[in-house]
Order: structure tokens, then sequence, then C-alpha cells
């Protein structure tokens, strides 16, 4: 156990200096949501405009299905992007929340010979380029037709959340005194019960923080979704991509509206997990 | 005939019973063997063949072609100085900021909370929205940084124009998004500092400079190493932010070898040149994954000791 210390105290002053440092830092994001607000022609004005009348048009245009482009409707689709990506993000997480638990209930009460290499293997498979296994991936999808459908892209985002879910239910299991199972299982509860009724509620904190990194992760992925998903299982990502590689006029008020969508339960999540946030972000490696 | 089924059935509750933790990590293992390690047998044996997959031609077995091949390719040594360059720069100032910002924060204060969560916010947004805007930010005509330096300089700034400008471009970018990482692990360390020893340097009048390096240091030594060692894995595969600002130009100047990967398998379609760059890609990760879990452990140790 690490030997926490009350951190030091500081006062308003150190508040002011970190305030008007963190807004500098936090601009390019706060630019983003500004930019979702503005017209066209206030996101492209030169000199940038700090000051402008809000508009909603472009919040509007992601789910109306049609903005208009020199007078002809151009259906953006992005409402079945958005649902492809909260689907398929979802029904993977799930997956791998349901199988991954379970193995890392294992890895940490009964380890395996050879425990150490396995977890090892399994973190190497979430380090590694993704662009090594997304070659052969590409060549199994065309020859068993999963290419473009939501099957394969779902089976390939578990497998991918899998290594993540794996390290960081281990850890939080890990983590939990084992002393309250093994007396249940010498009153004679079955494993079933003990896991149900004794781990898991421990840990419900551990599978929270797990689910919402892994839908973040997995909704940001972009190279397997550019590569494997079709015209109608695209997700926002690539979607994005798309709308920016395009033509010259690049509708930046749409695509901010698109992010800013995102970013309000993403900054919110991080608000209420900052204590999980180290653990989240180093794959469940790094506890505190 | 009941009895024998009860026999079956302990049987089955034994065989349960003894081998609960295989059986329970059978599921795991079976998605990841399928959807990982079988793909990377499969191109690792691609990687001895001749086989392009735009073409119907049957693959043809070549021994170590490939791997000489793309180890005899200037271009592979090119990226590879490119990659090294950009995940250099990119760690270190990851590192100094990263470790500036821990400094702010490392103290209690009104408002820590809400502040933090404003400077966590880049690592949680996606590669796709922070290359596509930075993208808009470096834009000639009305991007935010053109239009500054226009306003100083009087000219028109293309901050992607040049190789030098691209390179400092994409390392902003991804140097903006993963400092506060950096960050979070700075302040894991500082908090498990005992306090008692800055008490005790506080008696003996220390300077601050020689408390940071005798008493600070050495219980963030570990995790910074750890930061690196996360950061150059994660850096290496740098593609979506790369590929959405400067898509590797202008030229070939921001190239990286994630990128030269996928347009080698993916645009000039040599398919199994790419598995075999590839597997020196995955050599190298697998030696830094495992130096990393070395340092995990050893610190675990230490903790618990």
């Amino acid at each position: 156990m690490a030997r926490r210390r009350e951190i030091g105290k500081a006062g308003w002053r150190r508040t002011a200096v970190t305030a008007a440092i963190s807004f500098i830092y936090f601009f390019p994001v706060l630019w983003i949501i500004l930019t979702a607000f503005k017209s066209h022609t206030d996101a492209l004005a030169t000199p940038p405009k700090f000051l402008f009348s809000p508009t909603l048009d472009n919040f509007v245009a992601v789910f109306s299905r049609a903005y208009q482009r020199g007078g002809d409707a151009v259906d953006t689709k992005f409402d079945l992007f958005f649902f492809n990506s909260i689907f398929i993000a979802g029904t993977s997480v799930l997956i791998a929340l349901i199988i991954g638990t379970l193995a890392a209930y294992a890895f940490s009460r009964w380890p395996l010979k050879g425990n150490d290499l396995y977890m090892f293997i399994i973190l190497t498979t979430r380090m590694l380029p993704p662009i090594i296994v997304i070659i052969p991936i590409f060549l199994m999808f065309r020859v068993t037709g999963l290419a473009g459908s939501y099957v394969g892209i779902i089976l390939l985002y578990s497998a991918f959340n899998l290594p993540f879910t794996i390290w960081m239910m281990k850890s939080f299991f890990d983590e939990i005194p084992t002393e309250v199972e093994d007396a249940a299982r010498v009153d004679g509860s079955s494993e079933i019960k003990i896991f149900f009724k004794i781990c898991l509620p421990q840990v419900k904190a551990g599978i929270a923080a797990t689910a919402v990194f892994g839908l973040i992760l997995t909704w940001n992925e972009y190279l397997f979704a550019l590569l494997l998903t079709g015209i109608e299982t695209r997700t926002v990502p690539v979607a994005m991509a798309t709308a920016i590689g395009g033509d010259i006029g690049v509708r930046w008020g749409l695509l901010a509206a698109i992010e800013t969508l995102f970013l309000i339960p993403v900054v919110l999540v991080t608000f209420l997990l900052q204590n999980q946030l180290l653990r989240g972000v180093t794959f469940g490696t790094i506890k505190r | 005939m009941s009895e024998r089924y009860q026999h079956r059935q302990g049987l089955i509750a034994q065989f349960i019973s003894e081998n609960r933790g295989p059986l329970l990590v059978t599921p795991a293992l079976a998605v990841l063997v399928v959807m990982n390690i079988f793909p990377l047998l499969w191109s690792f044996g691609l990687s001895f063949f001749k086989y392009r997959a735009n073409r119907i031609k049957e693959p043809e077995f070549v021994w170590f072609k490939n791997y000489v091949k793309v180890l005899n390719d200037p271009n592979v040594w090119d990226r590879f100085q490119t990659t090294a360059m950009v995940v250099s720069i990119d760690v270190l100032l990851q590192l100094v900021v990263g470790f500036l910002l821990a400094m702010l924060f490392e103290k209690s204060f009104p408002g820590r909370r809400v502040l933090l969560m404003l400077v966590l916010t880049p690592m949680m947004l996606s590669f796709v929205a922070v290359g596509a805007f930075f993208r808009y930010y470096y834009e000639p005509t009305f991007g935010l940084l053109s239009q500054a330096i226009k306003a100083i300089t009087g000219e028109t700034y293309i901050l992607l124009a040049t190789p030098e400008g691209a390179i400092a471009g994409i390392i902003f970018a991804d140097m903006w998004m993963w400092s506060p990482f950096v960050m979070l692990l700075v302040l894991a360390g500082l908090v498990s500092v005992p306090k008692h020893l800055y008490e005790a340097a506080e008696i003996d009048r220390t300077s601050a400079w020689r408390r940071f390096w005798t008493i600070t240091f050495p219980y963030i030594r570990g995790l910074l190493l750890l930061a690196i060692l996360f950061r150059t894995i994660e850096a290496f595969k740098l593609f979506d932010v790369v590929w959405i600002i400067t898509e590797g130009g202008p030229g070939t100047s921001t190239e990286t070898i994630a990128i030269y990967v996928y347009r080698v398998a993916f645009q000039y379609f040599k398919t199994s040149q790419s598995a075999a760059l590839g597997y020196i890609l995955l050599f190298a990760v697998i030696v830094l994954t495992n130096l990393y879990l070395f340092f995990v452990r050893q610190r675990a140790a230490e903790e618990g000791g």
C-alpha cells in the first residue's frame, strides 16, 4: 500500500495563477466549443471573432440530416454515424466487460501457470501498433465477408477492449482483501454466489470506470474503423475525417458541433472519475 | 440410472472446481486468439511470402527476402529517423510540460478539482478531433496561429508548408494532448513522498533545489521512467493526428513509420513487405513493453516493502 500523505495547502493566489494557465491550456478546446456556435462566415472570419451572435444552426445541421450547400440539401447522415458509434462502442464494451471481468477474476484469484506471461502477452496485444494486426484482419474480413458489417467491427472492438478490461479489472480485484471470500467459502457458499454477492459489489466503481474508459477509447478509435466499416456502419471519427479531407469547403462549424456534443459527456466523466484517471490511462498498470 | 447421472454430475462439478481459473479465462483468450494472435501469426507467415492483396496471383515463398528488402530500403531508414526525431522531441516536451503542470497542481487550493479537469480534457478527446482542430488552427488564411503571426509580422504564415513547421505542428498537437498524462503520473509520485521528510528538511534549512533532488526526485523517478516508456510506445504508433494534419507531407517530411506501413500496405499494396516491416515494429514494442512492466513491478515491490 502506498503511504498517502495529506497534500499541502496553498491559497487563492495559487488558484489565480493556475486558473490563468489552465485556461490557456484549455483554450483550443474552448475555441472548438465557440466555433460550434458560430455561423459559417463567422467561423472563417479574419481576424478571428471572439464576440459574435451565437447560433444553433450547426447543432441543427448535425441532427436534421441535411444542410444547404449552394441551394442543394446534402444528407450528412450524421444521425446514422452517431447511432453507429454508440451502438458499436456500447456493444463491444459490454462484451469485453463480461468476458474480461471473468478472466480478470480468475487471473487475480487462481493464478494459472505462467500467469505473468499471459498478462504480458495480453498487454502487448494492446500496446502493439494496430497497423500490424490490421493487414491480416483486413484480409480475414474480406474472406469471411465481415468487412463493413456490424458483427465484424464489434468483434474486433471487443478484442481491442479486452486487454484493457482485463488489466483494469485485475487491478481492482487485486485490491480487495480475500478474507471475506475465504470465510464465505468455509461457510459453504457456492463460488457463483461468492463472485456475484461478495466480489462484484466491491469492484462496482472499478466496473464503472473500466466501462467509461473503454467507451471513450472505442468511440475515439479511427484506424480500424477507417478500414473495416462500410458506408452503413461508419463511425463518427471516420465521418469527421472524411468531411475534412474532402473538398475545400470544410464545414468547421458542423465539425465543431459534432465534437462539442461528444465533449460534454467526456468532460463530465473526467470530472467524476478524476481519482480513477491515472489507472484508466495506464490501462490499469499503475494504480496510484 | 440416477446414480450414474449423479456420478456424472459429480464429475462435472469436480472438473469445474478443479479448473476454475482456466475455464474463466478461456472465453477471453479465445477472442484474443481469434482477433489478435491468429492475425499476428498470419502476418508473420505472410512476411515470408511474396504477396500483393490486390492481385489474384498465388503467394510465393521467398524466405527472408521481404526482410532483406525492407532493411535495405533507404525509405524505411528515413521514416525511422523521422519517427525517432518526432518521438524523442515529443516525449521530452511532454515530460517538461507535464512536470510543470504537476508543480502547479501539487498543493490543494480552492477550485483545484475544476481546474484539473480543464487540463485533463485534451487527453480524453479523439485523435481525429485533435487532428482536425489543429489543422483548423494552422490553416493559412483564417487559422488562429497563422492570424496571430500575421498580426505581428504582417506576412501570411503557412506553418505546414515547410518540413520543420509541419513537424513542429504535429509535435505541438500531440504534446498538448498527452502532457496531462505525464502530469497525472508526476502528481501520483508527489503524493507518495512522506511528509516527515519535508519537515526534517525544513528543520535542516535545506535549499529548495537540494530538497527537490534529495527528497522529491527519488519518489517521482520511477513514475517518470514509466511515463517515458509509456509515451514512447504510444508516440511510436503515432498515426491519426499526423494523418489528419499533414498526411505525411509536405513531401514525406512528416511520414512516421506507422504512416509508411499504412501506405505500403494499403496504397502500394505491397502486403507482405508491410507485414515484414510490421514485425520489426512489433519486436521494438515487445522490448519496450517488457521494460515498462519490469519497472511497474519494481515500483510495486518497493511500495509493498
